[in-house]
């Protein structure tokens, strides 16, 4: 399989009055032709400043960069302005978070999109705009013709989603990232949007870069997952590796935090004991490692992001934790989670 | 809209009624407020002023000489007691002069408080921005007529550049320019200053919106996001700005500005007929002044509408 997008040691800070955020801190990842890769982690881990980094919308005077996200010959994060204008909405498109605020309140929808098919080819209006119809046809918004000379106002949350999808998808695009797409909705909406992303992506082979923090949805639909922690890949491997082999401690508490049906409600839901840290001064070595039960001596230095098993060579996971102990250590009462901080004093050593 | 319209149309009527009544009733309060004391002439004895009194209907009743006063402004017939001469063709030729200065300004204003608005809010936090902003409050507090005659001193009076008063009609373009380019000026700076805070702010909320994200996102060039989504939803509130002071210049601080550059304007005949105690004069200006206020507030509203197609559903709603 050939990769559409390569990212490698990608590293983004911002200036900011009280001091240097490391938004992103050494992150590499491959997006492969036709696959979906969920990117996965909670606020502030640095998943959407990845997203938006590729775009080229984190720019600034206070931000700087380094490494390299490479499509095809063209490195998004050295491109030129001008470069990067061809590349959004033409070879990557991106639907954003909040379908409510991200469409141009007093542009009609239909314009919204023939707007970018002309920024990308030279076609007529009018074939612009029956190409928008095709397209608002496509992605399921009934009556295209009289929709498309709405505002986005007439338009209800989820049906918005679909004219963000609809514009993503005007100039074919080889890469759609999709940054939580179906948080703001409500959870029907939420699974006809994903059905739809997933259809698209069958139908058109667009690689789909997957920005959530919602486990159902990765489940759902992700081929590949990358799990970030404050601004680092911990782990990374196929949707059953990491579900069903998870080596990283905080992937176990991600799972074990996800509320079950099959089980007896707990008396509380499980959550991962603590906080993330703070961007500004972040932990030195793992960061996970103030939160993480199973810490010991080596956590103080950062491990690397290597494959512990030499069977599964994409199963990539940043921890110290040797494979044996790691697979043995995951299991809290029967299932995958991470245990009580005070249940493991005393036996955390690899 | 034809429904907005008549609304609009209706409270107009109730808007001139009660600026009306307020103005005639000023005069009946003021000390010397009486016109037949200045129509009886200086040396008029108690009789000859109740003489005149009963000539001009000043002995009726109030209300009787407010509705007889409304009858004459509305069949045009009004004349006014210090010159005797027709107010409403009075009015109707000075208006090219005042409408000349008013309109003129504004569009230098409005074009002069976005450029300077939409560069602050682009660099903000920059030296521009820094730069830009005290430009603004030095024009914001300077008094019109302040800059007016410091204009007419460096241009007129030092460079002789532009002539210092005057008024010459538009059938000679150059020379109409010519004669209005200070005034235009003096009157623009303190919108200028306003309307550029205004779009600084505005655009630098705008510029932080989801949907410009998006339109970026899109690959549209820098000067396409700005123009078609930045500065079309930053200009909404410069609309419902100019309109009320396009009126109110109209209406009032034209005044200033004409006396300093003694244009035979509508607000140089207000003051004339002010100073005089002159009352049909300034009844009838007053009223313009207030139907002007009206009139743009409804122009405002519906070119507000244009630009904001949420405004048209709450409207019709």
């Amino acid at each position: 399989m050939t990769s559409l997008l390569d990212v490698e040691h990608l590293r983004v800070s911002f200036r900011t009055e009280e001091g240097v955020v490391q938004a992103v801190d050494d992150v590499s990842f491959s997006l492969r032709q036709g696959e979906v890769l969920a990117i996965v982690g909670e606020s502030g881990s640095g998943k959407s400043v990845t997203a938006m980094t590729i775009m080229g919308l984190t720019r600034s005077p206070n931000a700087s960069f380094s490494g390299s996200a490479m499509l095809g010959d063209l490195d998004l994060v050295t491109a030129s302005e001008r470069q990067l204008e061809g590349v959004r909405g033409g070879r990557v498109a991106m639907v954003f978070q909040d379908p409510m605020t991200a469409l141009n309140p007093v542009q009609r929808v239909g314009d919204q999109i023939v707007e970018q098919i002309r920024a990308h080819e030279r076609v007529s209006k009018r074939a612009a705009h029956a190409r928008a119809l095709d397209l608002l046809d496509r992605v399921g918004i009934p009556q295209p013709k009289e929709r498309a000379s709405s505002y986005p106002h007439e338009f209800s949350g989820g049906m918005r989603q679909r004219v963000m999808i609809a514009m993503a998808l005007s100039c074919s695009p080889e890469i759609l990232i999709a940054d939580e797409p179906t948080t703001a909705l409500d959870v029907t909406t939420q699974a006809q949007i994903l059905a739809e992303i997933e259809t698209l992506q069958q139908e058109t082979g667009v690689g789909v870069l997957l920005i959530t923090h919602d486990l159902g949805v990765v489940a759902e639909v992700a081929d590949r997952v990358v799990v970030m922690y404050s601004g680092r890949v911990v782990e990374q491997g196929s949707l059953p590796e990491i579900f069903y082999d998870p080596l990283h401690p905080y992937t176990w508490g991600l799972l074990g935090s996800v509320p079950r049906l099959d089980k007896a409600r707990p008396s509380r839901l499980p959550t991962i004991p603590g906080s993330p840290p703070s961007a500004l001064h972040p932990p030195g070595g793992c960061h996970f490692g103030p939160r993480c039960p199973w810490r010991f001596d080596a956590c103080s230095a950062v491990p690397e992001l290597k494959a512990d098993d030499p069977e599964a060579a994409d199963h990539l996971c940043r921890c110290w934790l040797r494979l044996g102990v790691a697979r043995e250590r995951r299991v809290v009462e029967g299932t995958i989670g991470l245990p009580a901080p005070e249940a493991v004093a005393g036996t955390a050593t690899s | 809209m034809g429904r907005f319209l008549l609304r609009r149309l209706a409270s107009s009527v109730v808007v001139l009624f009660t600026v009306s009544v307020l103005t005639f009733l000023i005069f009946e309060v003021i000390p010397n407020g009486n016109p037949a004391l200045r129509l009886a002439g200086r040396t008029a004895t108690p009789g000859n002023i109740a003489a005149v009194e009963k000539a001009y209907g000043f002995d009726k009743p109030v209300y009787v000489q407010y509705l007889r006063t409304m009858e004459q402004v509305f069949t045009g017939k009004i004349v006014s007691y210090a010159q005797n001469l027709n107010v409403v063709s009075q009015l109707r030729q000075d208006l090219p002069v005042t409408a000349s200065l008013v309109l003129g300004a504004a569009a230098l204003w409005i074009v002069m408080g976005i450029a300077l608005g939409l560069i602050a809010g682009l660099h903000a936090g920059g030296k521009i921005d820094t730069g830009i902003t005290v430009l603004n409050f030095v024009g914001i507090s300077a008094p019109s007529f302040v800059i007016g005659y410091v204009l007419i001193y460096l241009f007129s009076f030092k460079l002789h550049v532009f002539p210092s008063s005057g008024y010459v009609g538009l059938s000679d373009p150059l020379a109409w320019a010519d004669h209005l380019i200070m005034p235009w000026f003096s009157l623009a700076v303190l919108y200028t200053g306003i309307y550029a805070q205004v779009l600084r702010a505005t655009v630098v909320d705008v510029l932080h919106e989801d949907h410009v994200r998006t339109a970026r996102a899109k690959g549209l060039t820098r000067r396409r996001v700005l123009v078609h989504h930045v500065l079309r939803t930053s200009l909404i509130p410069i609309v419902s700005l100019s309109g009320l002071d396009i009126a109110a210049v109209l209406g009032g601080s034209a005044i200033i500005i004409e006396v300093v550059f003694n244009l035979p304007g509508i607000g140089n005949y207000a003051s004339q007929s002010i100073g005089a105690l002159d009352v049909p004069p300034v009844l009838v200006i007053t009223m313009f002044g207030a139907f002007a206020v009206v009139l743009f507030s409804t122009i405002t509203d519906v070119i507000y509408a244009l630009l904001d197609p949420r405004i048209r559903v709450a409207r019709s709603a």
